[in-house]
C-alpha cells in the first residue's frame, strides 16, 4: 500500500513537471508555428516513455538507495563514529571516511545522472564521434567527486565559501584560454547538468549531516555550498581532459612523424 | 518491433552498467566501513530493478520524444525567421520549466528559513512564504532571461567565454555586497535549477538552432544554454537577498 502511494505521488509529481513543458512546446507548435510536427504519435509515445521512465527511476531511488545513502551520510558524520571529542578542536584529518564517501558518492551518482547521459549522447552525435561519451562522463564524474570532497573539507574547516568559488573561476578562465575551442561551450554546460535527480538528495544529506555534527557549524548556513562545488569542478575537469587528449594527439602525431622521416 | 526490443535491451544493459558504481559504493560502505548487515534485501532488489527499468525507458523516450521535439522546434523557428517569437519561446521555456521545479521549491523554502534565522525578514510563517515565493519567481525569471541571452548568442555568434566571464564577474561583485547568510544558498541555486527534462530539451534546441543557421557550428555555438541557466540564478538570488 505504501509502495503504491509512493508510486502515484511520484507519477503525479513527474506529470506536473512535464505538463508545463508540454503545454509550452505544443502551444507554440500549434499557435505560433501552425504546423503539426512530423511523426507526432511517435513523439507523444516518446514523452510517455520519459514520464514512465522518470517515475520508475525516482520511485526506485526513493525506495532503495536514498534511505540507505542518507542514513549512511548521517552515520559517517556522527561524532561517535568519527571519534573526535566534542570539546576538542576540530581536526580535519579525523574525517577521512567522510571524504572517501563524498568522493565515491560524487563519482558514482554522476555516472548514473540521466541529464548527463543525455548531453553526452548529444555531444557525441554533434561532434561526429570526436567527443567520446564515456570520456566526457568520466571526466565530469571525477570533477564532481573532487568538488564534493573539497566542499566537505570546507565545511569541516569552516572557510568562507566565496574564496573557493572565486579561485575556481580564476582557474576556469585560465583554462578557457588553453583548452581546444570546440570543447569550451560543452565544458561550461557540463557544470550545470551534473547536479539533478540522483546527486542532489544524497549530497544535500551529506552536507547537512556534516554541518550538524562538526562543532561550531550552523547547518542552515554551512550546510550549503556542496552543489556549487559540484557544478564548478566538472568545468575544469572537462577542459583539462580535452587539453590532455589534444596534447596526447599532438604527441602521437609528432612521434609518428619522427618514425617515418620523409 | 524486433529492433525496438533490441534497442530496449541494449539500453537496459547500459543502465545496469551506469548504476553499478553507485550500488557498489553503498554496499561497500554499509558492510565494510560501518560494519552493518544489509537489511531489506527484497526491497533493495525491487528498488534497483525499478531504477534500471526507469533509466532505460527514459533513454528510449529521450531519443524518441525530447530530442526530436527540441530540434524540430529549432528548425521551424529558423525557417519561420521570426526572432521575436523565438525569444518569447526561449523565455517561456526557461521560466515555465523552472518555476515548478521541485528542487527549486525546496531550496526556496530553505533560503526563507535562513533569511528568518539571519534576521533579514520577520520570523512569521507568512513572511517566510512570501519570501520563498518571491525567490522562486526571481530564479525562474533569471533562467528565462538566461535562455533568451543564450539563444541571442547563437543567432549572433557571440563567443561564449566573454559572456561567461562577464557572469563570473557579476557573481563576484554581488558576493561582495550580498548578506553573508544568503551566499551559500545562492551559489547552490545555480546547480539545482536545471531538471532532467529541461536539460535534453534545451540542449536539443541549442544544437538544432546552431545547425540550421548558416555559419554556426553546432559544437561551438549549440552548447552553452545550460551554462547560462546555471549562472544567472546565482546573481539574481544574491540580488534578491540584498533587496529584501
Amino acid at each position: 500500500m505504501d509502495a503504491l502511494a509512493t508510486l502515484t505521488s511520484t507519477l503525479l509529481g513527474t506529470l506536473r513537471d512535464v505538463l508545463p513543458i508540454a503545454a509550452i512546446i505544443f502551444g507554440f507548435q500549434f499557435l505560433v508555428l501552425k504546423r503539426i510536427p512530423p511523426r507526432l504519435p511517435r513523439i507523444l509515445a516518446g514523452f510517455a516513455w520519459v514520464v514512465v521512465g522518470l517515475t520508475l527511476f525516482l520511485v526506485g531511488l526513493e525506495w532503495a538507495l536514498f534511505p540507505l545513502g542518507k542514513l549512511m551520510a548521517a552515520q559517517l558524520t556522527d561524532p561517535a563514529f568519527i571519534g573526535a571529542g566534542a570539546t576538542a578542536a576540530v581536526d580535519w584529518r579525523d574525517y577521512g571516511w567522510v571524504y572517501a564517501f563524498a568522493f565515491l558518492v560524487g563519482f558514482s551518482t554522476t555516472i548514473a545522472e540521466p541529464s548527463l547521459i543525455a548531453v553526452a549522447i548529444k555531444a557525441a552525435e554533434v561532434s561526429g564521434g570526436a567527443v567520446n561519451p564515456w570520456g566526457l562522463r568520466i571526466a565530469v564524474a571525477l570533477g564532481v567527486a573532487v568538488g564534493i570532497t573539497l566542499g566537505c573539507y570546507r565545511i569541516v574547516v569552516g572557510d568562507p565559501i566565496h574564496w573557493y568559488i572565486i579561485a575556481g573561476y580564476v582557474v576556469v578562465v585560465a583554462q578557457t584560454t588553453l583548452a581546444p575551442r570546440l570543447i569550451v561551450p560543452l565544458a561550461y554546460d557540463s557544470g550545470g547538468v551534473t547536479t539533478s535527480t540522483v546527486t542532489v538528495p544524497l549530497v544535500a544529506a551529506l552536507g547537512l549531516g556534516l554541518a550538524q555534527s562538526v562543532p561550531g557549524r550552523n547547518p542552515l548556513i554551512d550546510g550549503f555550498g556542496l552543489i556549487a562545488f559540484a557544478s564548478l569542478f566538472p568545468i575544469m575537469a572537462v577542459m583539462a581532459y580535452a587539453w590532455c587528449a589534444e596534447q596526447w594527439g599532438h604527441w602521437q602525431r609528432r612521434r609518428r612523424a619522427g618514425d617515418e622521416p620523409s | 518491433m524486433k529492433s525496438f526490443v533490441l534497442r530496449l535491451l541494449a539500453a537496459m544493459i547500459g543502465s545496469l552498467r551506469d548504476l553499478a558504481p553507485i550500488l557498489l559504493v553503498v554496499l561497500f560502505f554499509q558492510v565494510a566501513v560501518l560494519g552493518q548487515p544489509i537489511e531489506h534485501v527484497g526491497r533493495l532488489t525491487v528498488g534497483v530493478g525499478c531504477v534500471v527499468a526507469g533509466l532505460t525507458f527514459f533513454i528510449v523516450g529521450l531519443e524518441q520524444g525530447l530530442f526530436p521535439v527540441g530540434e524540430n522546434m529549432a528548425y521551424e523557428f529558423a525557417r519561420k525567421g521570426s526572432v521575436l517569437w523565438l525569444l518569447v519561446f526561449a523565455f517561456a521555456l526557461g521560466f515555465g520549466t523552472t518555476v515548478a521545479e521541485p528542487a527549486l521549491i525546496a531550496v526556496a523554502a530553505e533560503a526563507a528559513a535562513v533569511a528568518a534565522e539571519g534576521g533579514l525578514i520577520e520570523a512569521g510563517e507568512q513572511a517566510r512564504n512570501s519570501y520563498a515565493q518571491g525567490l522562486r519567481l526571481t530564479v525562474a525569471l533569471s533562467v528565462g532571461l538566461a535562455i533568451v541571452i543564450g539563444v541571442l548568442r547563437i543567432l549572433k555568434g557571440w563567443p561564449i567565454h566573454w559572456i561567461i566571464i562577464g557572469g563570473y564577474v557579476g557573481v563576484v561583485v554581488m558576493t561582495c555586497f550580498a548578506p553573508d547568510e544568503i551566499i551559500g544558498i545562492a551559489y547552490d541555486s545555480g546547480g539545482v535549477t536545471t531538471s532532467t527534462i529541461t536539460v535534453p530539451l534545451v540542449t536539443a534546441l541549442g544544437v538544432g538552432l546552431a545547425s540550421s543557421i548558416r555559419g554556426r557550428n553546432p559544437m561551438v555555438d549549440g552548447f552553452g544554454l545550460i551554462a547560462f541557466a546555471s549562472l544567472t540564478p546565482m546573481i539574481f538570488v544574491m540580488g534578491y537577498g540584498m533587496l529584501i
